[in-house]
């Protein structure tokens, strides 16, 4: 039939439209991991740093330096644990549909990834080396907020939804300064879960 | 139904053209390489059939110093554009 023909047509122009424009292989498993392990990191920095206060009192914590050292070493392996697994799910993906993980797209969609994510990094960085540290939750969150809608145009179309969240999220934080590492487990760790289920169901791993 | 044959463009009935043209609609630009990859095409299939876009006047292209190796960015004319979506709205009218 002439009709199918036609209608086979529209579909591939709309594949190739996408996989043109797009980064596909990102994978669902991918937040998950990371969802995980941003929760795991969040934990122990609870456990890190409410330890030695009074669990039925309030929770006033005076962070001395060794332990703002340990809380950023810390930072700094969830991140590369969470960022590696991000990889290594998103490389299976494309190996399996047989696409390159690196391409132009992924080029495009690291560099407009980038572009807020290292200026909210390195405003994090100014601020808590002049001891700002309330302010650091809410400013992660919004950045990382804003990488994601800014990149949303160059991957599936969920990220900028969950972007737009998380910028909420950064916006309430900031409001309740001292909560930041709940904001922070919410953001980083449940969100990315439930993204990643969403992304897992639709498009697979 | 004669009518919407006719707007049918002949240029889009092969599956590497229409290839070409829906990746280039939605990319200023792709270099040779990017549209081989994403069409998964041979280098002698893909370059007779930009061939053919070109002579249309649908795609044209610059050729550029990449680290000294030559590099041929192709991209839709307007004409291109115009002459694409209007072979869609001759499908979508035959699917009506």
């Amino acid at each position: 039939m002439e009709k199918e023909k036609y209608i086979q047509d529209l579909r591939e122009i709309k594949e190739i439209m996408d996989r043109s424009s797009k980064f596909i292989s990102l994978s669902g498993l991918s937040g998950i991991a990371a969802g995980i392990i941003a929760l795991a990191g969040s934990w122990i920095a609870y456990r890190y740093i409410y330890t030695e206060s009074d669990f039925y009192g309030y929770h006033v914590v005076a962070l001395s330096s060794d332990t703002l050292m340990s809380l950023l070493g810390l930072g700094a392996v969830v991140l590369i644990v969470a960022v590696s697994a991000g990889i290594f799910f998103t490389a299976m993906k494309a190996k399996k549909t047989k696409h390159k993980i690196w391409n132009s797209q992924a080029k495009r969609l690291l560099i407009n990834l980038s572009i807020p994510l290292v200026t909210g990094g390195l405003l994090s960085l100014i601020f808590l080396s002049r001891g700002f540290i309330g302010i650091i939750a809410p400013i992660t969150l919004i950045f990382y907020g804003l990488a994601l809608v800014n990149a949303s145009k160059y991957t599936h179309e969920e990220i900028r939804s969950l972007g737009i969240i998380e910028i909420a999220l950064g916006l309430i934080s900031a409001y309740f300064i001292g909560f930041g590492l709940l904001f922070w487990a919410i953001g980083f760790g449940l969100l990315h879960i439930v993204y990643g289920i969403i992304m897992h169901s639709r498009y697979g791993s | 139904m004669k009518d919407i044959l006719k707007d049918l463009n002949k240029a889009f009935e092969n599956k590497l053209r229409l290839g070409i043209m829906s990746a280039l609609l939605v990319n200023d630009f792709l270099d040779f390489n990017a549209l081989k990859e994403i069409l998964d095409a041979t280098d002698g299939n893909l370059a007779s059939h930009l061939k053919t876009l070109e002579k249309k006047g649908y795609v044209t292209y610059i050729k550029e110093f990449l680290d000294r190796k030559p590099n041929t960015k192709y991209m839709v004319t307007e004409s291109g554009k115009e002459a694409f979506l209007k072979h869609l709205k001759a499908i979508e009218n035959l699917l009506k």
